[in-house]
C-alpha cells in the first residue's frame, strides 16, 4: 500500500511543486491559468473568482493562501477538479478534526458551490477532472465483467460485497453502499488517501463503467436468500446463529422440560 | 383386554404378528418402559442430533446437482451478474443449485444453517457434560467419543465450505496449505499430497468431496450410534434432587412421555432450522465470486467454529527462525497446529487427569452442581475465555470498522488480553462458586432470606429466616465433601523407601489445589444448634402475634405503633410473655 502510495503522490506532487515554482517566479495567477490544457474542465472565469473565495473562507486555513499546502494539510495544485469535487460532496472536507483517515459526513456546500471550488483548484494546475455524463453513463456497461473487474481491484479493500473493510491502523476502506456513480468515478481518478489510482492507463473507461454497473447492482439488487444480515459473512452469520437462533432452541427445550412437569 | 378400543386391538394384533416373527416383544417390553430423567439441558444433545439429521437429508439433496469437478467452464446460468463468467464447474453447479434448481437455495441454506447449529449446539451440549461431571467415571469413554465427533464435526464443515470453489473457501483453502506448509521437515510434501500438486490443482475439490460425504459422515454416524448406545446402557445421568441418588434414575418412561417429548422437540428443531433458512441468507456464495487465487476480498471469514483458528493465526506475532537454510514458520505453526493440539488433547484428557489429581476413584451417576466443584467450573471458564478471545480475534477486522478502532491496538490489546484474562476468569468463577458454596450452607444453617423485614417492639429490624423446602434442601444437601489427598511419605513405617514419592507428590499437590477451599457442608450438630437459635428468634418476634388484646396493635405490617404498657425491649417481651403463660 505504502509503495502504491508513493507511486501515485511522486508525479503529482513533483509537477504541483513545480507549477507552484512557476506561480512565484511568473509572480501572476494569470501564467498559471495559462497553462492549463485544454482537457481540464475549465469553468468560467465568475465561477473561478467565487471558488476562491469559497476556498479562502473555509480551506485556506489547512491547504494555505495559495493552494500550496501548509502544516495541517497538502497542496491542491494538481490535485484537480475531480478531489475537490469528491472530498467535498462526500462531506470528507473540509476537514472537522485530525484523525486516521478523514470521514464522510454532512456536506455543507451546494453542488454549484463545490463546482466553484473544483473550478478553482482546477485553475491552479491541471489534474483529473471531473467525469463527464457520458464517462458515468453505465447503462450499457457489462455487469459480470464489472464483477470480475471489481473483485480483482476493490474488494481486498472493499469486500466483495463492497461493505468496507478495515486496514491499518485505524484507517478503512468505506462502505461503497451510499456511493453514487460521479464519487466512484471520481475516487477512482484521484485515489483518496490509501486507495491506490486507477488511471486509465490500468483502467479504461468503459472498465470504469463496468465497475459502476457491479457497483450499482450490488446496492440495489435485492437479496435472494432473505435478510442479507449487512453482508457481512461468516461472523454475522455465527453472531446471528448464537443469538437468535440459540435462543430459540433453547426456549423451546426449557419450555418441552417444563410441560412434563 | 375386554373393554380395549379397535386402535387397541388392531395394535395388539399388528405387535404379535411382528413378534412371531421378529421375537421383538420381550426386546420393547424391556426397552420403552425404561426411565429417562428430565432436565432441559439434556436436550442439547437431542439438539445435536436432530440438527444433524436435518444435514444428512438436505445434503443429499445437495448430492444430486452439485459436481465436485475443478473443470473451467463459462457461466451461462441465470445469475446475470456472473454470465460469460469462468469458474469451476463445482462453483457452476452450486450457483445452479442456488438459482436454477426447485428448493435449491432454500435446502443450500437449510443445510449449512443446520451445520452451523449442529456444531454449535455440540459444543454447548460438550460444556452440559464438562460443567456437571458427566463425563466422569464411568463415563470416561463416551466423553472420548464426544470429543473424536467434535472434531469430525469440525472436519465436516470446514470440507463442507471450501467444496463451492468460491473466493472465501478458496481463500481458507489457501490457508490450510499455508498451515500444512508450516509443519517442520514434511509441511511441503503434505501440502504437495493433499492437493495433489501445485495450489490449487485440479484435485482438491474431488478429494475434499469424498472426505464430506463418505468419510467424514460415515465416522460421525458410526460414533455417533457408539454414543448413544452408552449413553443407553450406561443410563443416563441425573441433577440431585428429591429421592434422587447415586444408584437410581427418576424420570418418565421412554414410552410415551419421552418419545412424545422427543418426537415434539425434532420437529421443533426441524421448523426452527427451515424457518431461519427461508428468511435469513447465508453464505450468499455468487456475491464472493469463483476462486481465482490472486484475488481475496476484505473480512474474508471461516464459519465460527473456524474463527478462533482464524484468530490464533491473526493474533500471533510474525516469528520465524531459519534454522540450516528451512524457514520455520511458528507464526502459523504455534496457533493452527501446536494450540489446537494442546487444546484437543486437554479437552480428551480432562477426565483422566482430574480423575488422577484428585483420586476419585468412584462411580457417579449423580452430577455436580457447577458451584460444587470450584476448580473444575473455573478451568471450563477459563479455557471457554481463551477460546472466547481467539475468537474475537478472528473477526479483529469487523470489530474495528464497526467501533473505529485501530486494528493494530485492537491485536495488541488481545494478545495481552488473551495471557491475562485467563486466568482471572479462573480466580473470579472459582471465588463465585465458593460463595454459592457458603451461601447454600448457610442456608442449610439459617433457612432462607424470606424478604420480609419485621421491626422488633423495640425498634431493632430483622429479616425473616425461613426454612428450605424439601426440594432444595435434597439439592443442597446432595453435595459431595471433598478433602484433598493427604501428603505422601518419604518412608512408609518400616522404613522402606516410598519409590512414588515424587509422583504422590504432585498428586497431593494438585489435590490440595482442588478441593483445599471446599466449603464443608454443615455437620448434623451444627445444623441442631442453628436451628435452636432460630427457634430463639422465632419466640423473640412471636410476642407481637401473640398479644391478647389485638385492638392495642393499631398496625402490624410497616411498622409498630408504640403504646403505653408496650414492652420496650426483647428482652422484656419475653419476660412479659413468660408471666402471661404461668398466670
Ligand atoms: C482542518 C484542515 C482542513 C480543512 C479546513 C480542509 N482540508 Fe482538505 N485536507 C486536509 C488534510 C489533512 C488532507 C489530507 C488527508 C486526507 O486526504 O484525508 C486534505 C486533503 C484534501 C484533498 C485531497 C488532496 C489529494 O491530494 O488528494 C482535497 C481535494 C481537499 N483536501 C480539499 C479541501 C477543500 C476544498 C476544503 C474546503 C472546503 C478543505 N480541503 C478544507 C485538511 C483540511
Ligand atoms: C488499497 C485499498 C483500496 C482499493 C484497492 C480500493 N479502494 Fe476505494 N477507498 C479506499 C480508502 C482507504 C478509501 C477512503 C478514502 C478517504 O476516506 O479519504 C476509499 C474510498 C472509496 C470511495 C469513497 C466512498 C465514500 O465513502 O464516499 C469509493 C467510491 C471507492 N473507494 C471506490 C473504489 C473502487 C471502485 C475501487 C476499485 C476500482 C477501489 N475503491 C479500490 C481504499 C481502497
Ligand atoms: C454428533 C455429536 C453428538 C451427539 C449427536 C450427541 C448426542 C448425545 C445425546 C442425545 C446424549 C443424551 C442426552 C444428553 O445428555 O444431552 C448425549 C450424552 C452425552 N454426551 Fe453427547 N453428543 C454428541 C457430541 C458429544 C460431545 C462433543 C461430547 C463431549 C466432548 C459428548 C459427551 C457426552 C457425554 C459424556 C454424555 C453422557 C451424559 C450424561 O449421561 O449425563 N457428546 N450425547
Amino acid at each position: 500500500m505504502k509503495f502504491l502510495a508513493a507511486r501515485r503522490r511522486n508525479p503529482i506532487v513533483a509537477l504541483g511543486l513545480l507549477l507552484f515554482a512557476l506561480v512565484v517566479v511568473g509572480g501572476g495567477y494569470a501564467v498559471v491559468t495559462e497553462t492549463q490544457p485544454a482537457t481540464a474542465a475549465m469553468g468560467s472565469q465568475t465561477q473561478v473568482e467565487d471558488g476562491e473565495r469559497l476556498y479562502l473562507e473555509g480551506c485556506s486555513s489547512c491547504h494555505g493562501l495559495q493552494a500550496e499546502g501548509t502544516g495541517n494539510g497538502p497542496t491542491l495544485i494538481g490535485a484537480g477538479a475531480a478531489a475537490v469535487h469528491f472530498q467535498v460532496a462526500t462531506g470528507r472536507m473540509p476537514l472537522a478534526a485530525p484523525g486516521a483517515q478523514a470521514p464522510a459526513k454532512e456536506v455543507i456546500y451546494t453542488e454549484s458551490e463545490i463546482e466553484a471550488m473544483s473550478a478553482y483548484v482546477a485553475s491552479l494546475a491541471p489534474g483529473p477532472a471531473i467525469p463527464s455524463a457520458e464517462q458515468i453513463d453505465f447503462a450499457d456497461a457489462d455487469v459480470a465483467e464489472g464483477g470480475v473487474l471489481f473483485r480483482i481491484n476493490c474488494a481486498q479493500c472493499h469486500q466483495a460485497a463492497g461493505q468496507g473493510g478495515a486496514l491499518t491502523q485505524g484507517k478503512y476502506a468505506p462502505s461503497l453502499m451510499e456511493s453514487t456513480p460521479q464519487e466512484i468515478y471520481e475516487a477512482m481518478i484521484t485515489g483518496p488517501e490509501n486507495m491506490p489510482i486507477f488511471a486509465d492507463s490500468t483502467l479504461q473507461v468503459e472498465e470504469k463503467q463496468a465497475i459502476l454497473a457491479y457497483i450499482n447492482e450490488l446496492q440495489e439488487a435485492p437479496s435472494p436468500g432473505g435478510l442479507a444480515l449487512g453482508r457481512l459473512g461468516p461472523v454475522a452469520e455465527g453472531l446471528f446463529l448464537w443469538t437468535a437462533v440459540f435462543a430459540a432452541l433453547i426456549a423451546a427445550a426449557v419450555w418441552i422440560g417444563i410441560k412434563a412437569r | 383386554m375386554s373393554t380395549s378400543s379397535p386402535v387397541e386391538t388392531a395394535g395388539a394384533a399388528t405387535a404379535t404378528y411382528v413378534d412371531k416373527r421378529l421375537g421383538s416383544n420381550r426386546f420393547l417390553g424391556r426397552n420403552l418402559g425404561k426411565v429417562f430423567p428430565d432436565h432441559w439441558s439434556f436436550m442439547l444433545g437431542e439438539i445435536v442430533l436432530y440438527s444433524f439429521i436435518v444435514v444428512l437429508l438436505t445434503g443429499t439433496y445437495l448430492t444430486l446437482f452439485y459436481k465436485p469437478s475443478m473443470v473451467e467452464v463459462l457461466y451461462d446460468g441465470s445469475y446475470v451478474p456472473l454470465k460469460g463468467v469462468m469458474m469451476s464447474e463445482a462453483y457452476e453447479s452450486t450457483l445452479n443449485i442456488s438459482f436454477d434448481v426447485r428448493g435449491g437455495l432454500l435446502i443450500r441454506q437449510m443445510h449449512h444453517w443446520a451445520a452451523l447449529i449442529f456444531v454449535a449446539a455440540m459444543v454447548v451440549h460438550a460444556f452440559r457434560v464438562f460443567f456437571t461431571g458427566a463425563y466422569r467415571k464411568p463415563r470416561e469413554f463416551n466423553w472420548l467419543i464426544g470429543v473424536a465427533l467434535l472434531t469430525m464435526a469440525l472436519a465436516a464443515g470446514f470440507t463442507g465450505y471450501s467444496l463451492p470453489d468460491d473466493l472465501l473457501s478458496g481463500t481458507g483453502l489457501q490457508i490450510i496449505r499455508g498451515i500444512l506448509q508450516s509443519i517442520p521437515v514434511v509441511g511441503t510434501w503434505a501440502a504437495f499430497l493433499v492437493f495433489g500438486g501445485e495450489f490449487p490443482g485440479t484435485d482438491i475439490i474431488s478429494r475434499l468431496y469424498a472426505a464430506h460425504i463418505l468419510l467424514v459422515p460415515g465416522l460421525i454416524l458410526a460414533l455417533i450410534t457408539v454414543h448413544l448406545m452408552m449413553v443407553w446402557t450406561q443410563k443416563h445421568t441425573q441433577f440431585p434432587g428429591p429421592g434422587r441418588t447415586n444408584d437410581n434414575v427418576v424420570g418418565y418412561p421412554l414410552l410415551p412421555v419421552y418419545m412424545a417429548k422427543a418426537g415434539g422437540f425434532f420437529f421443533i428443531v426441524f421448523g426452527v432450522i427451515a424457518l431461519i433458512s427461508g428468511l435469513v441468507t447465508i453464505n450468499p456464495i455468487w456475491i464472493f465470486g469463483p476462486y481465482t487465487p490472486d484475488q481475496v476480498s476484505a473480512g474474508t471469514q471461516p464459519d465460527w467454529y473456524i474463527g478462533w483458528l482464524d484468530g490464533a493465526l491473526r493474533l500471533m506475532p510474525n516469528w520465524e527462525t531459519v534454522v540450516a537454510g528451512f524457514t520455520i514458520s511458528w507464526n502459523i505453526f504455534i496457533p493452527s497446529v501446536v494450540i489446537p493440539g494442546i487444546l484437543f488433547t486437554g479437552l480428551a484428557l480432562y477426565p483422566f487427569l482430574e480423575a488422577w489429581a484428585t483420586g476419585d476413584k468412584r462411580e457417579h451417576n449423580l452430577l455436580d452442581r457447577p458451584r460444587n466443584a470450584p476448580v473444575r467450573t473455573g478451568i471450563g471458564v477459563m479455557a471457554i475465555t481463551f477460546y472466547g478471545i481467539l475468537w474475537i480475534g478472528g473477526g479483529n477486522d469487523l470489530i474495528a470498522t464497526a467501533f473505529d478502532l485501530s486494528i493494530n491496538s485492537l491485536s495488541w490489546f488481545l494478545r495481552i488480553t488473551l495471557i491475562v484474562a485467563p486466568p482471572i476468569a479462573f480466580i473470579v468463577t472459582k471465588r463465585i462458586c465458593l460463595g454459592l458454596q457458603r451461601r447454600d450452607r448457610d442456608k442449610l444453617l439459617h433457612g432462607y432470606e424470606s424478604g420480609r423485614v419485621l421491626r422488633l417492639p423495640h425498634g431493632e429490624f430483622i429479616e425473616v429466616h425461613e426454612p428450605i423446602n424439601y426440594k432444595e434442601l435434597a439439592v443442597i444437601t446432595s453435595k459431595t465433601d471433598y478433602s484433598p489427598l493427604p501428603a505422601p511419605e518419604k518412608t512408609d513405617a518400616d522404613g522402606v523407601k516410598n519409590k512414588k514419592y515424587l509422583i504422590q507428590k504432585i498428586q497431593h499437590k494438585i489435590s490440595h489445589f482442588y478441593y483445599a477451599d471446599d466449603v464443608k457442608k454443615p455437620t448434623a450438630a451444627e445444623i441442631e444448634a442453628a436451628q435452636h437459635h432460630a427457634a430463639h428468634d422465632a419466640m423473640l418476634e412471636a410476642p407481637l402475634h401473640e398479644y391478647e388484646d389485638a385492638d392495642q396493635i393499631s398496625t402490624f405490617h410497616g411498622g409498630v405503633l408504640h403504646h403505653p404498657g408496650m414492652p420496650e425491649t426483647n428482652a422484656e417481651q419475653v419476660a412479659q410473655q413468660e408471666n402471661r403463660s404461668t398466670t
